[in-house]
C-alpha cells in the first residue's frame, strides 16, 4: 500500500459528539451505520400517541366508503342524474356505505338479526378465531421490529411451520394431548428454524433480513407445494396438492362447544401475548433485545453479543409466526392444507405489528381488529356483495396514516405536539411526548 | 472464506515511519464454489448420468438461415462437461494460490458449460427449442427488467423500492382498463407508467416528506395496490370483462435483416413495441446514471446526501422526482403483463414479479445492465422450467422455481461476492 | 469581497444556538473565529452557508445584503466552505467531486469530464496541491481529501472562503502546510473565516480573532494576544486544566500488550506491531493526531476488533480473542470516544443505561428476570454520586447534555471492580465544569490502583493527566516518554518524528514515570 496513514475514510469517521450549539447535530448527519437508520422507525413505532391511532382508523374507513360509494351500481345511476335529484344520490350513497359497514359490524362483533345472545355473539367468536394467527404472527413480526429486524417473511415461517407440524399432526399416531403437544412444537419449531436461518445469515454474512425472507418466503413455498405434489405431504392416491386431515387426537379442542369455531389457539395466543409482553420488558434477554434495536453500536461495546441476539430474535420471532402457522393447521383448516395454508397472514402480521405500535398488547388489540376486518369481510361480500379486498385497503391505509403522524394532524388539523421544527429533534420530542 | 497471511511481526523494532503494510488477502471464495459447483455437476450429469440423445434445435421454421439441430450423446456431453468444469476449478484454484485472481470471463465459461451440461442431461431423448427457449425467457424477463431498471433508480438515489411489485401491478391494471377503454395500446402503456408513478409518488411522499421508513412503506403500498386493483377487478372488471377488461395487445414488428440473424433474430427481434423500448430504457437508463449530469446528481444523492446538499442539489426533490420516474418504468413492466403477453389483467397477475425484480437489482449490484442480466437469468430459470416440464423433465418444476430465490439469498450472503451498495440508500436525509 | 453578518439569531428550539451575532471579515483577510466546542461557531457559518436559516439577523456581502434559501445560493455570491466533515462522495473520483452541482456537458448530455480534469489541474498545480483528479477520494489519504475540498470551493471562484476545524483531522505537519495554503490565498485576496478552538495556530495565521462563547461574541482580539487571555474569553474565566494529582505510585504491571497487529478487512495494518505495558496505579496517555491508530487499538484491547495479532495479557490472563463481554468481565472498565453513538441507547433511561454492561448476571439479572427495585435503587444513589442532572433515573439518556452524558457512562463502568480503566475522548465536546469532573474521576480511579489508559488527541488533556505518554502514528508507536515532557516534543513525535531522548524502558520502574 502507499504510505499514507490509515485513515478511516470520511464517510464512516464520526468524530466529536454533539455538542450543545448543535443539540440535533447526531440527529441532523444522515446516520453512517447500516444498523443505525431503525432508530426512528422503531421510536415512530412504538410511540406516539393513541389518538393518532384511532384517527387513522377513521380516516382508512372513509377512505374505503369513497371506494365503496363509487362502485356501487345504485350510486352510479343516481349520480348520472344527480343535478336533477341530488338527494338521490346522498341516499344511495348512504345506502350503499351503510349498509357495507354494518354488514361488517353484524359479521364481526354482534349480530342483530339473531334472536338469543349466544347466535348474535357468534360474529365476535369469529373475530376472535380470525384474529387468534394474526395476533400470533403479529407479534413475531413485532418482536423483530424491536431487535431492528424486519421480519417479512411470515409467510414463508408459517408455511413450513404448517409443513412439519401438520406433518406430526396426520402421520404421528400419539396419545390425546402428547399429540396435540408433540404437533404444536414441532410446528413452532418449524417456524423457528426458518426464521433462525434469517437470522444466521445476517449475523454471520450481514445479509439483509428483508431479502433473505421475502427470498425465504418464495423458497418455502415451492418446497411444501413440491411436498404437497410429490413429497411425505401428499395425500395418498389423491392427485390434489393437500395434505391428508390432521388426526383428531392432535386438533385443538373448541373452547365454547360445537356450535362456535373458537379453539385452543385463542388460549394460547394470549399465553403468547403474556410472554412476549415477560420477554421484552421483564427479561435479561428483552433487554438486550430492546438495547441492540435501539442502538446496537452501544450494545456491541457493552458486551451484548449483536449477532447472536439476532439470532435469538429471528428463532422467537420465526416462532411466533409458526405458531400461526401451526393454529392453521390444527385449529382452523384441520381437514388438510394446501400451499396457500398461510392465507397473507404473513404479510398482514406486519400491519398488525404497525398497529400495535410493536407492543405486547398493543398487537393482540390490533389483532382483534383486523380480525374482525376479516370476519366481517365475508359477510360484508355475501350481504352487499361488497369484495374481500376493500379490508386490504383499509388495513394497509390505516398503516399508512399511522406511520405519518404529521398527515393524519394536518387532516385533522390537529396541534403539533412540540416546537415547531419537529426535526430538528425528532425523536427526542416524540420520546417525551410518550412518558 | 479467506485466509489472512498476517503481516510478518519483526523480532527488531522498526523506525515509524516505514507505512503500514498490507497483509495479503487471499479470497478462497472462488474456487470454492466453483469446486462445489464441479462436484454437483459431476454428481448430477454423471453419478446420475443419463442415456440418450439430446438435440438442440437451433432455428425456428421461419428463419431464412435454417441452422442444423445439434445431437449430443447425453452421458459422453456429461462425462465431458464435467471434466471441462473440475480443469477449471483447479486451474481457478492454482491461480489463487499463486495470488492472482479467477479472472470473470472463467466464472463465466464455466457457467456457460454447467447451463450446457444440465440442458443435456435434462433433455436426454428429447429435444430442445432453442429459440424458444430463450424467446419465453425474454418474455418472462420484460417486466423483470422494468421493475430492475426501476430498482436501480431508486435504490440509488437513496429510497429502497420494495413498492415495485405494487407498481407492476398498478400498471398491469391500469394499462388493461385503459387501452381496453380507448382501444389503444399505446395510451394504456402511457397509462400503466402514470400509475406506476403514482404509487412511487406516495412512496416518495411518505419516505421523503414524512420520514416513514422506506421498507415499510414499500410493504404496505404493495398490499395497498393488491387491494386496490383487487376491489376495483372484482366490482368493475369483472362484471364487465368485454368493455373494461379485453384490452388490445402490441402487435409484433419484426425488425428487417436484424430479425434473420441466426437463434438471436428471432429472439431479439420479432417483439413488440413494449420489448424494443424496454432495450431503448436499458441503454438509456446505463448512459445516464454513469455519463449524465442527472446521473451524477442522482448517485451523489444516493451516496452522500448532506455532500450534494452542499453543492446546491436540492436533495428532497432529486430523490421524489427519480422515485417517480422510477415507478413511471416499472409501470410500463406492469402493462407488459396486459399488453405485451396475457391480455386480460386478473387479480394478483404480477405474482411477486417485482420481487423478482428487486432480486435482480441486488444480484445485478445496482448496475442496469447487470441487473438486465440478472433478469433474463431469472426468466431464463422460470421458463426453462416450463419447457424441461412440457418434455418430462427430471427434475421437479418447483425446484426450478426455486432458484432465483435461492441464488438471491447467495448473492446477500456474500457468498457470489459481496455487493455494496448506495451508501445511503433507505436512509431518509434529515436536514434541520 | 466583504462580509459582514448583523444581528445572527438562530435558535433550536428552546435552545439559542447563536445570539446576536455580529461579525465582519474585511476583504484579504484571515479572520478566525475562536471558541469552545459548542460555542456555536459552526452553526453560524451554517447559516452564512445557507445550510441554516437564521431566525433573525442578515448577511451582508460586500454591503449588500444577501438571502441563501440553500447552499447553491450561498456558492453562487462566492461563499465557499471547506467542512469540518468532508462533503465528498467516496466513490467518486476527484474531478466528479469537484464537478458536482455544477457540471458541464457536452452533445447529447454527456459529462464533460475531461474539463472538470483540467479545471482540477489547474487549481491543484496553481497551489501546488498535487492532486490526481482520476483518483478515488477514498483512496486518498485526509489531507489530501482536504485539498479537494478546497478544490472545490475554489472552482466556484469562491471570494469568501469558511474552515471549519480544518486542523482537527491533520498532522502538525500537514497543518503547517495548511497554514502556507491559507497565506496564500489570502494573497490571491481570498477573505478567510478560519474555525478553531486551537489557539497556537490562531495566532500563527489570524489578522483578527473573534471569540464566541455560548453562542455570543464575547470579544474581538489581535493575534498579539497570548494564549492565557484568548483562553480566558473563550471559556469566559480564568482557565486551569491542570489536574491536582499526586505523583503516581506505579505498582506491578497489569496490562501488558505485545506485538499487537490490527489489520483491516482491506488487509491494511491499522495497528502495527505495538507493544507496552500499564501498571497498576498509573495513567498512561496515548497521543497522536485523530486516525493514527488509537481508536482501532483501544477496540483491540476491547475484542472490538475481528483482525488482531498479538498478545494482550492483565494480571498475567490473555484477553486476546475474547469477546467484549468476557473482556468486561475480566474487570475492564471502558469509555469509548463516541458516546451517543457506542457507549449509551439514547432511548433507554439513565437506569437502563447504567446496567447495559449487566445484562447478563446479577446483580440485576436472577435467572432471567431483571431485578427492576435493586436496579432503581442503584440508579438513585449513582446519578447522586455522580451529579447527574436529570428528571429522575427514568429519563432517557438522549435528553440529557453531553456532559451528563458522559457522567452516566463513567458511573457504570466504574461502579465495578475494575484492574484496568480505558476511556477514550473522555472529554470531547464537554463543558469545562464537566471536564473538571471526569478528569478528577479518572485521577481517582488511578489513584485507587487501577492502571488506567487515557486516548486523547488533545494535547492539554494529555499533560494534564498522563504519568507517561505514549504518541502514535501510522499505527506504530513512535515512543514512550515521561508525562512532563515539553509540547513541542510531543508535537513533533506526533508527526512521526521519534523523540529526541532516550525513550524509556516499556516496563516502568517503580519510582519511576511520576510527572512533575
Amino acid at each position: 500500500m502507499s504510505d499514507t496513514p490509515p485513515q478511516t475514510p470520511p464517510g464512516s469517521a464520526t468524530p466529536p459528539a454533539g455538542s450543545p450549539g448543535k443539540p440535533a447535530s447526531r440527529r441532523d448527519r444522515p446516520q453512517t451505520d447500516e444498523e443505525s437508520r431503525w432508530h426512528g422507525v422503531f421510536r415512530e413505532i412504538t410511540s406516539g400517541s393513541a389518538i393518532i391511532s384511532v384517527l387513522a382508523v377513521v380516516l382508512a374507513l372513509l377512505v374505503g366508503a369513497v371506494m365503496i360509494a363509487v362502485t356501487n351500481d345504485d350510486v352510479q345511476e343516481s349520480a348520472g342524474y344527480f343535478f336533477s335529484r341530488p338527494s338521490d344520490l346522498l341516499g344511495d350513497v348512504w345506502g350503499a356505505v351503510s349498509g357495507a359497514y354494518s354488514a361488517l359490524f353484524q359479521g364481526s362483533i354482534y349480530n342483530f338479526g339473531r334472536g338469543s345472545f349466544a347466535e348474535g355473539i357468534t360474529p365476535f367468536t369469529e373475530t376472535l378465531v380470525f384474529a387468534t394467527p394474526l395476533i400470533a404472527a403479529g407479534l413475531g413480526v413485532a418482536l423483530g421490529f424491536r431487535v431492528g429486524l424486519f421480519n417479512i417473511g411470515g409467510r414463508g415461517q408459517m408455511l413450513i411451520a404448517a409443513a412439519i407440524g401438520g406433518w406430526v399432526a396426520f402421520a404421528v399416531a400419539l396419545p390425546y394431548g402428547i399429540h396435540l403437544v408433540a404437533a404444536l412444537v414441532a410446528g413452532i419449531l418449524g417456524g423457528a428454524l426458518w426464521g433462525g436461518i434469517v437470522g444466521l445469515l445476517k449475523a454471520r454474512t450481514g445479509a439483509h433480513e428483508v431479502i433473505t425472507t421475502i427470498m425465504l418466503n418464495y423458497v418455502a413455498f415451492y418446497l411444501v407445494s413440491y411436498l404437497l405434489r410429490e413429497g411425505f405431504l401428499r395425500t395418498p392416491g389423491s392427485n390434489n396438492p393437500k395434505s391428508p386431515a390432521s388426526k383428531e387426537t392432535a386438533v385443538f379442542p373448541d373452547l365454547l362447544g360445537p356450535d362456535y369455531n373458537l379453539h385452543l389457539g385463542f388460549i394460547l395466543v394470549i399465553a403468547a401475548t403474556i410472554f412476549t409482553w415477560w420477554l421484552l420488558s421483564r427479561s435479561n434477554l428483552g433487554f438486550q433485545f430492546r438495547a441492540v434495536g435501539e442502538n446496537p453500536n452501544a450494545a456491541r461495546v457493552a458486551g451484548i453479543s449483536v449477532q447472536r441476539m439476532y439470532v435469538y430474535a429471528m428463532l422467537l420471532s420465526g416462532g411466533l409466526v409458526g405458531l400461526a402457522g401451526i393454529n392453521q393447521v390444527l385449529g382452523t383448516t384441520t381437514s388438510g392444507f394446501g400451499a396457500t395454508v398461510d392465507s397473507g397472514i404473513g404479510f398482514d402480521a406486519i400491519t398488525v405489528a404497525l398497529l400495535g405500535r410493536s407492543k405486547p398488547w398493543g398487537v393482540f388489540a390490533a389483532g382483534i381488529l383486523f380480525g374482525a376486518f376479516k370476519a366481517g369481510s365475508f359477510s360484508m361480500q355475501a350481504a352487499e356483495g361488497v369484495p374481500i379486498d376493500i379490508v386490504l385497503v383499509v388495513q394497509s391505509l390505516i398503516v399508512l396514516f399511522i406511520a405519518a403522524p404529521p398527515l393524519v394532524r394536518a387532516i385533522f388539523r390537529l396541534p403539533t405536539p412540540g416546537d415547531t421544527p419537529l426535526r430538528a429533534r425528532p425523536i427526542v420530542v416524540k420520546e417525551v411526548a410518550a412518558k | 472464506m479467506s485466509t489472512i497471511a498476517p503481516v510478518s511481526v519483526p523480532t527488531q523494532p522498526t523506525p515509524p515511519d516505514d507505512g503500514p503494510k498490507a497483509a495479503v488477502i487471499r479470497s478462497w471464495k472462488t474456487p470454492i464454489a466453483l469446486g462445489v459447483f464441479t462436484v454437483l455437476g459431476a454428481i448430477m450429469l454423471v453419478g446420475f448420468g443419463r442415456d440418450g440423445i439430446s438435440t438442440m434445435v437451433l432455428s425456428t421454421t421461419s428463419d431464412l438461415i435454417q441452422l442444423p439441430t445439434v445431437d449430443l450423446p447425453t452421458r459422453a456431453t456429461g462425462i465431458v462437461v464435467s471434466l471441462l468444469l473440475l480443469a477449471i476449478a483447479a486451474g481457478s484454484a492454482w491461480r489463487v494460490r499463486n495470488s492472482r485472481k479467477t479472472p470473470i470471463w472463467l466464472s463465466g465459461v464455466f457457467a456457460f458449460l454447467l447451463l450446457l451440461g444440465f440442458l443435456a442431461w435434462a433433455s436426454a431423448g428429447a429435444s430442445i427449442p432453442i429459440p424458444g427457449l430463450l424467446f419465453g425467457s425474454l418474455s418472462l424477463a420484460v417486466p423483470l427488467i422494468f421493475g430492475a431498471l426501476g430498482g436501480v433508480i431508486s435504490e440509488r438515489v437513496g429510497v429502497v423500492n420494495v413498492a415495485i411489485e405494487g407498481q407492476l401491478l398498478a400498471g398491469a391494471f391500469t394499462s388493461a382498463l385503459v387501452a381496453s377503454i380507448t382501444g389503444q395500446p399505446l395510451l394504456g402503456l402511457l397509462a400503466a407508467m402514470l400509475a406506476g408513478m403514482l404509487v412511487a409518488f406516495v412512496l416518495a411522499a411518505f419516505s421523503i416528506k414524512y420520514f416513514v421508513d422506506q421498507v415499510i412503506v414499500g410493504v404496505v403500498l404493495n398490499v395497498l395496490v393488491s387491494g386496490v386493483t383487487g376491489f376495483l377487478f372484482t366490482q368493475l372488471l369483472a362484471p364487465n370483462a368485454a368493455t373494461l377488461n379485453q384490452p388490445p395487445k402490441f402487435d409484433r414488428i419484426n425488425i428487417p435483416f436484424l430479425s434473420e440473424i441466426p437463434i438471436l433474430g428471432p429472439v431479439l427481434f420479432r417483439q413488440t413495441l413494449i420489448v424494443y423500448i424496454m432495450y431503448f430504457a436499458v441503454i438509456a437508463v446505463y448512459f445516464g446514471i454513469f455519463h449524465t449530469k442527472w446521473g451524477l446528481r442522482l448517485r451523489a444523492v444516493g451516496e452522500h446526501p448532506q455532500a450534494a446538499d452542499t453543492v446546491g442539489i436540492k436533495v428532497a426533490a432529486t430523490r421524489f422526482w427519480n422515485v417517480s420516474l422510477a415507478g413511471a418504468i416499472a409501470g410500463a413492466g406492469g402493462a407488459y403483463f396486459t399488453l405485451g403477453s396475457v391480455g386480460a389483467f386478473g387479480k394478483e397477475m404480477t405474482a411477486g414479479a417485482g420481487f423478482i425484480a428487486l432480486a435482480a437489482v441486488i444480484f445485478g449490484r445496482w448496475d442496469p445492465i447487470r441487473a438486465t442480466l440478472a433478469a433474463l437469468l431469472f426468466g431464463f430459470a422460470s421458463n426453462l422450467q416450463s419447457v424441461l416440464s412440457i418434455i418430462g423433465s427430471p427434475v421437479p418444476s418447483e425446484f426450478m422455481l426455486m432458484l432465483p430465490y435461492l441464488v438471491t439469498i447467495f448473492a446477500v450472503a456474500g457468498l457470489v461476492g459481496r455487493s455494496r451498495g448506495p451508501a445511503a440508500s433507505g436512509k431518509p436525509y434529515i436536514k434541520s | 469581497m466583504k462580509l459582514e453578518l448583523r444581528g445572527i439569531t438562530k435558535r433550536f428550539g428552546a435552545l439559542v444556538a447563536n445570539d446576536n451575532i455580529n461579525l465582519t471579515v474585511e476583504a484579504g483577510e484571515i479572520h478566525a473565529l475562536l471558541g469552545e466546542n459548542g460555542a456555536g461557531k459552526s452553526t453560524l457559518m451554517n447559516v452564512l452557508y445557507g445550510l441554516y436559516r437564521a431566525e433573525e439577523g442578515e448577511i451582508l456581502l460586500d454591503d449588500k445584503p444577501a438571502h441563501f434559501a440553500g447552499p447553491g445560493d450561498a456558492m453562487k455570491a462566492g461563499i465557499g466552505m471547506v467542512h469540518q466533515h468532508f462533503m465528498l462522495i467516496p466513490v467518486f473520483t476527484v474531478a466528479e467531486n469537484v464537478m458536482l452541482g455544477h457540471e458541464e456537458t457536452r452533445i447529447g448530455g454527456r459529462l464533460d469530464l475531461a474539463a472538470a480534469r483540467l479545471r482540477v489541474k489547474h487549481i491543484s498545480d496553481r497551489f501546488g496541491f498535487a492532486v490526481d483528479p482520476d483518483a478515488l477520494v477514498e483512496d486518498l489519504p485526509v489531507g489530501v481529501q482536504q485539498r479537494v475540498e478546497i478544490i472545490k470551493a475554489l472552482s466556484q471562484d469562491a471570494k469568501v472562503l469558511v474552515f471549519d476545524e480544518p486542523t482537527a483531522v491533520l498532522t502538525p505537519q500537514e497543518t503547517d502546510e495548511l497554514m502556507v495554503i491559507m497565506r496564500q490565498l489570502k494573497d490571491a485576496g481570498t477573505s478567510i473565516v478560519f474555525i478553531t478552538h486551537k489557539l497556537r495556530e490562531v495566532r500563527e495565521v489570524a489578522d483578527r480573532i473573534t471569540v464566541i462563547r455560548l453562542g455570543k461574541v464575547v470579544g474581538e482580539a489581535s493575534p498579539t494576544a497570548t494564549n492565557e487571555e484568548l483562553a480566558s474569553l473563550m471559556v469566559g474565566r480564568a482557565v486551569d486544566l491542570t489536574v491536582d494529582k499526586a505523583p503516581a505510585t506505579p505498582g506491578a504491571p497489569a496490562l501488558v500488550v505485545s506485538g499487537l497487529t490490527v489489520i483491516d478487512p482491506r488487509g491494511q495494518a491499522l495497528v502495527n506491531n505495538v507493544s507496552f505495558t500499564v501498571a497498576t496505579g498509573e495513567i498512561l496517555a496515548i497521543a497522536g493526531v485523530q486516525g493514527n491508530g488509537q481508536t482501532e487499538l483501544t477496540e483491540a484491547l476491547m475484542g472490538l476488533q475481528p483482525r488482531v495479532v498479538g498478545e494482550i495479557t492483565l494480571d498475567g490472563k490473555s484477553l486476546r480473542g475474547h469477546s467484549v463481554r468476557q473482556v468486561l468481565d475480566a474487570a475492564v472498565g471502558f469509555v469509548p470516544e463516541d458516546r451517543t453513538e457506542d457507549g449509551l441507547v439514547g432511548g433507554f433511561t439513565i437506569a437502563e443505561n447504567l446496567m447495559l454492561d449487566r445484562s447478563h448476571r446479577l446483580p440485576f439479572v436472577k435467572r432471567f428476570n431483571l431485578q427492576l427495585a435493586l436496579l432503581a435503587e442503584f440508579a438513585t444513589a449513582k446519578v447522586k454520586e455522580f451529579d447527574v442532572r436529570s428528571q429522575g433515573i427514568d429519563t432517557p439518556v438522549g435528553r440529557l447534555s453531553g456532559g451528563n452524558q458522559q457522567k452516566v457512562v463513567l458511573a457504570r463502568e466504574l461502579s465495578r471492580e475494575l484492574r484496568l480503566f480505558i476511556a477514550a475522548q473522555p472529554t470531547r465536546g464537554l463543558d469545562v465544569g464537566s471536564i473538571e469532573f471526569v478528569h478528577e474521576r479518572i485521577v481517582a480511579t488511578r489513584d485507587a490502583g487501577t492502571a488506567v489508559i487515557v486516548i486523547s488527541t488533545e494535547l492539554d488533556e494529555v499533560a494534564a493527566l498522563a504519568d507517561r505518554i505514549m504518541v502514535m502514528y501510522r499505527g506504530r508507536i513512535v515512543g514512550i516518554v515521561p508525562g512532563d515532557t515539553p509540547r513541542a516534543v510531543l508535537g513533533l513525535m506526533m508527526a512521526g518524528e521519534p523523540a529526541p531522548i532516550t525513550p524509556e524502558p516499556t516496563t516502568p520502574a517503580p519510582t519511576e514515570g511520576a510527572a512533575a
